[in-house]
């Protein structure tokens, strides 16, 4: 009897474990406080996570990082348009398997034609009336792709240049969605059409963007929720107050600085927060073409002034993570060890020892303390962006450098970093996708846009492109982490800090999983419910 | 009288075109213009899509031109297309604008109906407690930001009464709406009103020792008929002139106001409209507060006649 019974339990535990579905309820409207106005609705032409938060949940991918895993990584990508995939023997063609009966929001059927139709507009191989896409801020990503060819319209191939591992971790990222051939630039600006789990129903800029349940989602059941409300609220003491009083069921992504996070916790005691690292690190943009900048030795000099626990404690309450280029373990699947890390200049623990050789090399240039070398440092005109500014102006002191703020308007940032106009430059960056191929060719290859201080390396484009090839991922790493201790020591935008920020949601929503390696992925909201 | 309205009409007008001129010409002095910075939100500062934009926008053209195609358009009521939203601009503008004139009425509302009241028992019980207490409170006006007393307003309200005053969804009834915009209101309309409570106060003081007061006074009018009906009316002129100024500083308070409280109002909306430089947008709400200021004042100087029958407006 009691075998029986015992039988009868466990059988009744694995149902309920295996049937998580049961527990899971439909309908309800999310609240989410959104912190600034979204500039278009169009994820390929943007690259931040006021685009890509909201709009993800309207679009699918070809494949997609597992939603369920907190850590993106290239060995937890699943399908999504696609079924399936494959590569040819030598790894330079991507063959996917497309799902059949997928419509568009409009009711027009997906097929491969829109697969290539979308890499054609990133690779810049579209027809030049094509308007689906205006600015391209990751064409650099596409290098390698030399053609995307329709099989059948369940059937698409990505032609590689040369193997190259990282190119399905590309399309698995929030910033990879499948566009709509049939659709014009406009509308995919402002009311875009995907086929993912939400439609927009309206998007009002400065006001609100609100997304609705697609009732014909491919995913059967999914949605739980009718539908997600997004409120533009520029002010962050309005968002949390907004929060605290149960306006909002979730704060923006990563809106929660430490301080606040204690705030919050004071006066919405329930509030499930969970700080995780962005991807977003705070680094300084050194201008090689602005003497004595042109000099290895002064920007060696720079770098070697820097102690990131001010940073960190002023910063981040002591949360924040140290790391070169690449995101570091655990939550970075690439970057490289403590260990070695500590050996790079800038992250050193005796930071007095590495100022002395830092003022050592500045005396040899002729700089001293009653005649130092004077400079500008400039950031965007916003907090974020400020605050380390003035900490890093601190600390320049150390090694006779005299620095002033120059605050730039923000609209104008880049275009005064395009025409090298500064001498120093406070900036943060933040990856895509935790994958070296994005965080190196975006950042420090000679061809890239994205490139700000116009790195030109040779040995650092070679050392790029044999990482991007290389399949073993032990040996790959290794690769990584001499191109980051090359970085460093050319003090090319040496990094200061990685990011830490809390997210909160009310208890009543479930099924959030935070992805920890990078902000900009994990926003389909389809596995999200309320309990209410 | 005639010939003066004609006047003052077509004065309107040529303030209107001057203003049309400026704005126009001051927006393309900014540095950067909607394409840079809608390339530069990507974090890419490509020339070649830089220039794409500029072209579609039609930013290539002469100047002259796009100012021609804007007033023309204007005449039309065309209000042209927003850059950044890329949808009719009057669809951007309209439905923004009864917002904020509802703001800002009630802001003006509180501001007259707290600050004229107050100003004239300040002045007639001038040095007791109670003026003190008044003169207190109007500094306090003055100096409080608006943004800061938003923003305890808000804290007070989360923490006494669990919710917040906060524009989220759209009001389902007038009442909802008035009750919604009424704290707002009163913190924008909070700095008004202590202006105009000072100013007030001394214009009462300066009436009340004329000579007709005291004529009045002998001849047994009561204190509340002098008040209010031979100082009070007399004292007003400087206190509309006041008001009709104030009428236009409202909108440098509301930007503050409905950012603070996320009022979906023209206000804030103009301030976006400025960063991102899009021009069709912030040349038709300038032109339009141009508008509601010109008419005010036009307005201010009518109500002098009604207030004062000695002026008059000579042909």
């Amino acid at each position: 009897m009691r075998t029986r019974l015992a039988a009868v339990a466990s059988g009744l535990a694995a149902f309920v474990i295996a049937s998580p579905a049961f527990a899971q309820k439909q309908g309800g409207t999310l609240r989410i406080s959104h912190r600034d106005n979204p500039p278009s609705a169009s994820i390929h032409e943007e690259a931040t996570i006021s685009v890509i938060q909201p709009f993800m949940a309207v679009f699918n991918n070809l494949v997609v990082f597992d939603p369920k895993e907190k850590i993106n990584s290239p060995d937890k990508i699943v399908p999504d348009l696609a079924e399936s995939w494959s590569w040819n023997p030598d790894q330079t063609k991507l063959t996917f398997k497309l799902r059949s009966g997928v419509k568009w929001h409009d009711g027009k059927p997906f097929t491969a034609k829109d697969v290539k139709c979308t890499w054609d507009a990133l690779s810049g191989k579209a027809d030049e009336k094509s308007d689906l896409i205006r600015k391209n801020p990751r064409k650099v990503w596409y290098n390698n792709l030399k053609e995307v060819t329709v099989g059948s319209d369940t059937e698409v191939t990505f032609t590689l240049g040369r193997p190259q591992p990282s190119f399905l971790s590309m399309l698995a990222a929030g910033y990879s969605p499948v566009y709509a051939c049939h659709a014009q630039g406009r509308d995919m600006r402002s009311k875009p059409i995907g086929t993912g789990p939400f439609k927009v129903a309206d998007f009002k800029r400065n006001e609100s963007i609100k997304l609705v349940r697609n009732p014909d989602y491919w995913k059967k059941g999914l949605p739980y929720l009718d539908a997600i409300d997004w409120k533009i609220v520029p002010n962050r003491s309005t968002r949390m107050l907004g929060f605290v009083a149960g306006e909002f069921d979730m704060t923006f992504d990563s809106d929660v600085t430490f301080p606040l996070l204690k705030d919050i916790k004071a006066q919405k005691a329930d509030a499930v927060c969970e700080p995780r690292p962005s991807n977003v690190n705070q680094n300084i943009l050194i201008n090689p073409e602005s003497p004595p900048f042109d000099k290895p030795e002064v920007r060696r000099a720079l770098v070697l002034s820097i102690d990131q626990k001010p940073f960190n404690d002023i910063l981040f309450q002591g949360n924040a993570l140290s790391g070169a280029a690449m995101l570091p373990p655990p939550a970075g699947f690439w970057g490289m060890p403590k260990e070695m890390l500590q050996t790079l200049p800038g992250f050193a623990s005796d930071v007095e020892k590495s100022r002395a050789e830092a003022r050592k090399i500045m005396e040899g240039l002729g700089y001293s303390k009653d005649k130092p070398l004077k400079v500008k440092v400039s950031t965007r005109n916003i907090a974020i962006y400020r605050d380390p500014a003035v900490i890093l102006i601190d600390q320049l002191k150390h090694v006779y450098i005299e620095a002033e703020l120059d605050p730039i308007d923000t609209t104008v940032w880049y275009t005064k970093v395009q025409r090298k106009d500064y001498q120093l430059g406070m900036n943060l960056t933040g990856l895509g996708v935790d994958d070296p191929d994005t965080a190196f060719y975006e950042n420090f290859y000679s061809t890239s846009d994205r490139n700000y201080t116009s790195y030109k390396n040779p040995e650092i484009d070679k050392l790029i492109d044999q990482q991007s090839a290389e399949p073993d991922r032990e040996k790959r790493k290794k690769i990584v982490w001499e191109i980051e201790k090359k970085l460093a020591e050319d003090g090319a935008r040496p990094v200061i800090v990685h990011n830490v920020a809390a997210t909160c949601w009310t208890p009543q929503l479930k099924g959030v999983v935070l992805q920890h390696n990078s902000i900009y992925n994990g926003w389909r909201f389809e596995d999200m419910w309320l309990d209410r | 009288m005639g010939a003066y309205l004609t006047r003052r009409f077509l004065l309107m007008v040529l303030t209107l075109f001057g203003m049309s001129v400026l704005i126009f010409v001051m927006l393309r002095l900014v540095p950067g213009n909607v394409a840079d910075i809608l390339v530069d939100s990507a974090g890419i500062a490509d020339p070649k899509e830089k220039a794409k934009i500029i072209a579609e926008l039609g930013l290539d053209r002469p100047i002259f031109d796009q100012y021609l195609q804007w007033i023309g358009g204007l005449f039309r009521g065309d209000l042209g297309f927003a850059y950044v939203s890329e949808r009719p601009a009057i669809e951007e503008i309209a439905p923004r604008i009864p917002i904020s004139a509802k703001l800002a009425g009630l802001a003006l509302f509180f501001s007259v109906i707290l600050g004229v009241p107050l100003g004239v028992i300040s002045a007639v019980r001038q040095n007791t407690g109670l003026d003190y207490f008044l003169r207190v409170l109007s500094l306090s006006g003055l100096s409080l930001p608006s943004f800061w007393l938003g923003l305890l307003i808000l804290m007070a309200s989360v923490q006494w009464f669990g919710m917040i005053p906060i524009y989220t969804n759209e009001p389902r009834s007038f009442i909802d709406e008035v009750l919604l915009l009424s704290i707002p209101a009163a913190a924008v309309g909070f700095r008004s009103s202590a202006l105009i409570m000072r100013l007030t106060r001394s214009s009462m003081l300066e009436v009340l020792r004329q000579d007709y007061i005291r004529t009045a006074r002998s001849k047994g009018a009561s204190q509340t008929s002098v008040n209010y009906e031979h100082a009070l009316r007399n004292a007003l002129l400087p206190v509309v002139t006041i008001i009709g100024i104030e009428a236009a500083f409202l909108v440098g308070g509301l930007i503050v106001t409905e950012t603070v409280f996320n009022i979906p109002g023209v206000a804030r909306f103009l301030v976006e409209a400025i960063l991102w430089r899009d021009y069709p947008i912030v040349q038709n709400l300038v032109m339009l507060i141009a508008f509601i200021v010109v008419t005010v004042n036009f307005l201010v100087d009518m109500a002098y006649m009604a207030l004062d029958p000695r002026i008059k407006f000579a042909d």
